[in-house]
């Protein structure tokens, strides 16, 4: 009753800013972090660019984008951010909700936006709950889209299409038939279906798994890890890092000169402050990606070369917001409206050439998979910069490196 | 496998006797259980990264900056949070859990939540029985050692140790035979404390600094005073290198279960609470009495 009377308030409330002329979209992210920061300098971009251009179009009448910062502080606590986007919506007025990173927390905050009948389009994570709700209760959940990144299962195939690539250049350069892998993954539930997944299909790419090992997603010291390691003779880590623990993997292969060469997710390796937090040591570590000076789309590099100049670093998947605002601008000029009922069946069909892909959306509004198109990148770390080399049709790649042996 | 878990675990075991040591001392002679303990080791690390790192001191200047700023810092937090409340043992942990939150927020304030990393202090490494060891955990080894001399110097062969080692035997007499005990207590607190940022000095650049480092160390080093018996410094050394060991036995016998070492290690500080509550080397609670 209470929450039903809350909705019937903040619908009035955002019916009365949009009279104004002003669309409210909040996003939400972690502020104090790094992907908080991207969500937000995202945000900043495709506003300024919006607005300067005289706004969004609706019918005929121009409104212009204010943003609502949302911090969730979901690192740290997933309470915080159900109360930020409650906040957000209740007290802000917010029209459209934006970003999420922690899938537990988005899981938690996509409950709220539903409640409440807000366009809630993800720009950060993966698990694939998210859009089977969709798929199961259509009716509640179908306000829910994910802009990136591509699902959990859909990340897994990208990894093994990486890793089929570094498993043919090992057998040529090391005359080896077959490549030794050791998994290196954090436990966590989302690790649980990679790990399974790589058991399984590394020895039918004629890979042998030699070991797996899971360190905390907090773990600071992985000496004693990397050291059974080395001593397995791997010549890839198939690494599943998130946390912290991904910037003492690539520290401490460094400093013990492995020879082995990390390929995986290692969510810290895909920002720019990874070489300075590893100490210039992490050489050749190499994780997925998406945004790179690669021609990914016409607008990839420009928004890339953009982002640099101004927030004089690189933009990590987070920055995305900048696609989700755009593809909220399509819709709505599109619908002629902003009334979420409208725009969601508009938004199912839409196929939007953003900066970080080429996204159209499944029926559980998740981004339909494909190579060059949402699959993303892979990037290497080589002597300071993060170079790309995956998918190598795609314009701006260059080769994957190996330790010298 | 064997020389693996040598190397390993007594690399590893360097590093936590460095930060047990100091918690050790000041619970043993002050009887603070000081939960910001590891707190100042982050504090320490963040200055270093700061000086060095931000400022381009060398490492000499910006060890000793950090080591002597957070040194005095602990002086005053002991003056102005501490000591009000020190006859009341559960005020105490409260406190100075608060201020490991406060500590911990400010650095988030100032530096983000972004992971920050310290050059190595020493380059390159070598293998010892086949097992790669960079000279940075080498270097932690000695000055483990190094400070482990110094305490016991200063315990055993001056005035203030002798000092301090009466007030932990008998606080009441040692106030009687006219000692000073609130500024013999606050001395030893900054003692502890210079122990523990001397090691976010040397250890900080092998591991990650974040506003949230401080608290896997705490849960460890709970665990090896524990283990070694609190108040001991000898246990915490013991301890230290026992739970180094452990560890490294986890990862290496139960790779995929590297995540529970952790877990272990506080299994078998269960395991001494109930088979023998004073620790390995403890006094204890009846004797104290």
């Amino acid at each position: 009753m209470i929450r039903s009377a809350m909705l019937c308030a903040a619908l009035a409330l955002s019916s009365a800013a949009l009279a104004q002329g002003t669309l409210k979209i909040a996003i939400l992210g972690p502020m104090a972090f790094v992907q908080g920061e991207n969500h937000w300098a995202g945000a900043e971009m495709a506003r300024d660019e919006i607005n300067k251009a005289g706004g969004i179009s609706i019918g005929g009448k121009r409104m212009q984008i204010e943003l609502i910062r949302g911090d969730t502080n979901e690192i740290q606590s997933v309470p915080d951010a159900t109360n930020a986007i409650e906040r957000v919506i209740t007290r802000d007025k917010a029209d459209f909700l934006i970003g999420g990173f922690r899938s537990e927390a988005v899981l938690a905050m996509q409950e709220v936006a539903m409640d409440y009948k807000k366009i809630f389009l993800g720009a950060g994570a993966a698990h694939s709950k998210l859009g089977l709700n969709v798929e199961q209760n259509y009716d509640r959940y179908k306000y829910w889209f994910r802009i990136t990144p591509v699902k959990d299962v859909d990340l897994a195939r990208t990894l093994f299409a990486v890793m089929n690539s570094i498993g043919q250049q090992i057998r040529a350069e090391l005359k080896t038939d077959t490549p030794k892998v050791a998994l290196l993954a954090e436990k966590a539930v989302w690790t649980e279906a990679l790990v399974a997944a790589a058991q399984k299909n590394l020895p039918a790419m004629k890979m042998e798994v030699v070991g797996t090992w899971q360190p905390s997603a907090t773990a600071t010291d992985v000496t004693a890890e990397l050291s059974a390691i080395d001593r397995s003779g791997a010549h890839i880590v198939f690494t599943m890092l998130s946390g912290p623990v991904g910037i003492s993997v690539g520290r401490q292969m460094g400093e013990r000169g492995m020879k082995a060469v990390a390929w995986g997710i290692n969510v810290e390796g895909q920002k720019e402050e990874f070489w300075q937090a590893a100490a210039g040591k992490a050489q050749f570590v190499s994780t997925l990606d998406t945004y790179a000076e690669v021609e990914m789309t016409p607008k990839t590099i420009p928004f890339v070369r953009a982002f640099k100049a101004r927030f004089k670093k690189a933009p990590t998947y987070n920055a995305a917001t900048y696609d989700a605002i755009m593809i909220l601008k399509s819709a709505i000029e599109e619908a002629r409206t902003t009334e979420a009922d409208k725009l969601v069946p508009v938004i199912e069909k839409i196929e939007h050439v953003g900066t970080a892909g080429t996204d159209t959306f499944d029926k559980r509004h998740d981004l339909v998979w494909a190579v060059g198109k949402t699959a993303g990148i892979a990037v290497q770390w080589q002597d300071g910069k993060k170079v790309p080399f995956w998918p190598p049709n795609i314009k701006g790649m260059q080769p994957f490196k190996m330790p010298a042996r | 496998m064997l020389q693996d878990i040598l190397v390993t675990g007594l690399v590893n075991g360097g590093v936590y006797a460095l930060l047990a040591v100091g918690f050790s001392l000041i619970f043993g002679v002050a009887r603070i259980v000081n939960i910001a303990h590891t707190a100042f080791y982050m504090l320490a690390a963040y200055c270093f990264y700061a000086l060095q790192v931000k400022g381009g001191l060398g490492f000499v200047p910006a060890a000793a900056i950090s080591v002597v700023a957070v040194t005095l810092l602990s002086v005053l937090c002991y003056r102005l949070v501490i000591e009000p409340v020190r006859e009341h043992e559960a005020a105490v942990l409260i406190a100075t859990i608060a201020l490991a939150l406060i500590f911990q927020e400010l650095m988030l304030f100032s530096f983000g939540g972004h992971y920050l990393g310290i050059p190595s202090t020493l380059e390159g490494g070598i293998r010892v029985l086949g097992v790669s060891i960079p000279y940075q955990r080498l270097l932690i080894l000695v000055v483990a050692a190094a400070m482990l001399a110094i305490v016991w110097f200063v315990l055993y062969r001056t005035r203030l140790g002798l000092a301090i080692r009466a007030t932990a035997n008998d606080l009441e007499v040692a106030n009687l035979m006219g000692m000073n005990v609130q500024r013999i207590a606050m001395a030893t607190v900054a003692l502890s404390v210079a122990l523990a940022a001397v090691a976010g000095v040397v250890v900080a650049p092998v591991f990650v600094v974040d506003p949230f480092m401080w608290l896997a160390p705490l849960v460890t080093m709970l665990a090896i005073v524990v283990l070694g018996g609190l108040g001991s410094m000898k246990g915490s050394l013991i301890g230290a290198l026992v739970i180094g060991y452990v560890e490294a036995i986890t990862v290496f016998a139960l790779p995929a279960g590297a995540y529970l070492k952790g877990a272990v290690a506080l299994a078998i500080m269960v395991a001494v609470l109930l088979v023998r509550p004073e620790g390995l080397f403890g006094v204890a609670f009846e004797e104290e009495r």
